[in-house]
């Protein structure tokens, strides 16, 4: 008895390339895993899409746009990814960012390891363009192993899915509207140290940015062995914390 | 009161003119001068604009994060700030002794600032000067010139810099703003690559350093009563010593000298720093004053950096640079030399010794070890780090909270420890070659000079080759300015004079 015919998976085009896919999947997903890299900021493989970053979007069929994230493949789709008319409105969507919080990359521990900085550098952000907000946004290090700068947060909810999805306490939450959005904690005081959180959460670790940093590393890392040192973040194949 | 730094009162009519500083940034200098109708000079100030902005925004922040953040203070020695830092968190963290490995990497990274730091400054900001001459073509007077007429000495002192950049690229990641040094040890030593080809060149440093100091010393011996006078005058002297006298520029205790060179304090803890040093806040200027506390403002003012540090030692640990400091202290005939221009021979002895330092630790294997941390050291709440940077005596204060924020910082870099000294320099010229004359670019220089031979930040930060911003105005006595001469931050040099009424 004869085997029956293995069918091709199905593909679509990213960039001009056959992408394959198995039915389900994201574009992102999909471009994920065939080595193609699509900018994204709130995306992580373990955590539901979120769709909020808007730095994945792509044109479809050269004519709607939508977030690789969250539109599912389908096959024959035309994909625009890296033109330069989108990495230009990226570009543009990072500055925004770069200038409604406060990003020191200078003195910051997270440089060299923050998707933020190093989708910065794969997008060819020269300058903030924008006036700066400074907003004043205290720290809070209030618990013993964890700290908190509020400064450099993006509003990807990456801590807030991690902690309601994985750890079962949702510490975490988005509060305000607009351009009032904000992170919060939840707790009575509004403190880390007053909520359930720990360090060995999987929110303690999730952060693309500095927000949720451990206490006393800092800049243990030296130089040279950071996670977008050696190639840019299209390049580094586990590329998210 | 210090002569010539406030008119007086009954020369009436005389005021200062005050102008603005442009912004709080790095090497942004202004002189006045107060003149009476006779252009006899009663006033003269240098003002500087400093960076005490640090201070503030520091505090709030968590304490590993200080060493990479302060030492944006400067690009040209951050080095000297981020291990000046570090030094203090150490003792936040209760790592005053670090490993033998962390200590030495720390010192190969600090001497490479030394190396590179004395380097820059000798060869691109001054060399011109005292090769060309004070008043010579301002055509000429700049590293340009210099290579053109001494393509050898031009081409040492460029790959001196390189070799002390990149010192500190192996041990701190970065030729410039590195992240090396961490409270408790360093995060990186050497690998065995790194170690070989930084060796290979060590001993080509150390022959070029030795040149360095034979055509500084030669310069000396040719004109000495230019270089024995110019800008000359008597003042103490301050810097670490370690603690058998010998020069530690990494650490060590404070040790004070007087103007006669008598001891007023040595071996002084520098956890106990604002117990020997007051500084005085004067309405002119942006810069503290700081002072020995037992000696009073008046009196208690001092010099930090190459001249007072090779003084105030009594010996160095390194053959060659111990021969030259013995022939630069001969030089004095038993007294402490308090010439202006005798920093920069100063400094390139201490040029010589980096560099020796420099190839001795690397002979050593404890530079390729992996034992980097001291962790789990009894926490404190306040630490004090001081360096002798570059320019001098580097002091950082910081208290830090339960929570690991920084509550307090105090900082007092080279430069404020230099303030009073840079501006007695500028009287000092002022009086020997403006009194009564017209103001011409030649002059000018001879001002700039004098604040060049301390190295402020003022001269090096700006990346300008000498061409830092500077202001001269010529005031009369009913105020008006008869005469100004402006170099701007490109190295533009105009002159505003007004129109005849």
């Amino acid at each position: 008895m004869s085997q029956p015919p293995v069918s091709p998976s199905p593909t679509f085009v990213l960039d001009g390339e056959d992408i394959p896919f198995t039915p389900g999947q994201t574009l992102m997903q999909a471009a994920k895993a065939a080595g193609k890299y699509i900018p994204h900021l709130c995306w992580h493989p373990d955590f539901v899409a979120h769709g909020s970053c808007k730095l994945c979007t792509v044109k479809i069929d050269g004519g709607r746009y939508g977030a690789a994230c969250t539109l599912q493949a389908a096959p024959g789709l035309q994909v625009e990814n890296r033109t330069e008319d989108l990495d230009d409105k990226r570009r543009t969507l990072l500055q925004m960012l770069f200038v409604e919080g406060n990003h020191f990359c200078p003195s910051c521990e997270k440089s060299g390891n923050c998707v933020l900085q190093a989708t910065a550098y794969e997008l060819g952000m020269l300058t903030p363009h924008f006036d700066h907000f400074y907003p004043d946004r205290p720290v809070d290090a209030s618990h013993p192993d964890t700290l908190l700068d509020f400064n450099r947060c993006i509003q990807c909810e990456l801590c807030v899915r991690a902690s309601r999805d994985v750890d079962g306490k949702n510490v975490f939450a988005l509060a305000g509207r607009g351009i009032g959005s904000h992170l919060i904690v939840n707790s009575p005081s509004g403190q880390l140290a007053d909520s359930n959180f720990s360090a060995a959460d999987r929110a303690a670790s999730v952060c693309p940015v500095g927000v949720i940093l451990p206490k006393r590393v800092g800049f243990a890392v030296p130089i040279g062995e950071r996670i977008y040192d050696p190639a840019p973040i299209s390049a580094v194949e586990d590329e998210q914390p | 009161m210090f002569e010539l730094e406030t008119a007086p009162a009954n020369a009436q009519n005389l005021r200062r003119v005050a102008i603005d500083p442009v912004s709080r940034v790095e090497g942004h200098g202004k002189v006045t001068l107060l003149l009476d109708d006779n252009n006899k000079v009663h006033q003269v100030r240098l003002h500087i604009v400093e960076f005490r902005g640090f201070e503030r925004f520091i505090q709030g922040r968590p304490y590993w994060e200080v060493p990479v953040m302060v030492q944006r203070l400067c690009g040209i020695c951050p080095v000297s700030h981020h291990l000046a830092a570090s030094k203090a968190m150490d003792i936040i963290v209760g790592a005053a002794t670090l490993t033998p490995a962390a200590d030495k990497l720390r010192r190969l990274m600090h001497y490479g600032q030394i190396l590179q730091s004395h380097a820059l400054h000798f060869f691109h900001l001054s060399s011109p000067d005292l090769l060309f001459g004070f008043d010579s073509a301002v055509a000429q007077r700049n590293i340009v010139g210099v290579a053109a007429a001494h393509p050898d000495i031009a081409k040492k002192g460029i790959l001196l810099r390189k070799f002390g950049q990149e010192v500190i690229r192996m041990t701190a990641g970065k030729r410039v703003h590195g992240t090396g040094s961490v409270p408790g040890g360093v995060n990186k030593s050497l690998s065995a690559e790194e170690r070989a080809a930084l060796l290979k060149d060590a001993y080509t440093m150390v022959a070029w350093s030795r040149d360095a100091v034979a055509i500084i010393k030669q310069l000396h011996q040719q004109n000495p009563a230019l270089y024995d006078r110019f800008g000359s005058f008597r003042s103490g002297f301050m810097s670490l010593v370690a603690p058998d006298g010998s020069l530690d520029l990494y650490h060590g205790a404070l040790r004070a000298r007087d103007a006669d060179g008598k001891l007023i304090f040595d071996q002084a803890d520098y956890q106990g720093y604002d117990a020997l040093i007051e500084e005085e806040v004067k309405p002119w200027s942006y810069m503290k004053f700081p002072y020995l506390k037992s000696l009073g403002p008046e009196n208690g003012w001092y010099r930090v950096g190459p001249l007072a540090r090779v003084q105030n030692c009594d010996s160095m640990p390194t053959p060659f640079a111990e021969a030259e400091r013995k022939e630069f202290v001969a030089h004095g005939q038993g007294k402490p030399i308090h010439a202006t221009l005798a920093y920069h021979w100063a400094r390139m002895v201490e040029m010589l010794f980096a560099a020796e330092t420099i190839k001795d630790l690397l002979h050593d294997d404890d530079v390729e070890s992996h034992d980097l941390m001291i962790t789990g050291g009894q926490r404190a709440a306040e630490g004090v780090g001081v360096i002798e940077a570059p320019r001098g005596t580097l002091i950082h204060h910081y208290r830090v909270g339960d929570d690991d924020l920084v509550t307090m910082a105090n900082l007092i870099v080279s430069t404020t420890h230099n303030n009073q000294a840079m501006n007695t320099a500028v009287r000092t010229v002022a009086q020997q070659y403006l009194d009564g004359h017209e103001i011409t670019e030649g002059l000018l220089n001879h001002i700039e000079v004098a604040i060049r031979a301390y190295d402020p930040c003022l001269s090096c930060a700006t990346h300008a080759l000498g061409q830092m911003p500077l202001e001269v105005s010529l005031v009369d006595a009913e105020g008006t300015v008869l005469d100004q001469v402006v170099r701007d931050s490109h190295g533009q040099t105009r002159r505003d004079t007004p129109a005849s009424p």
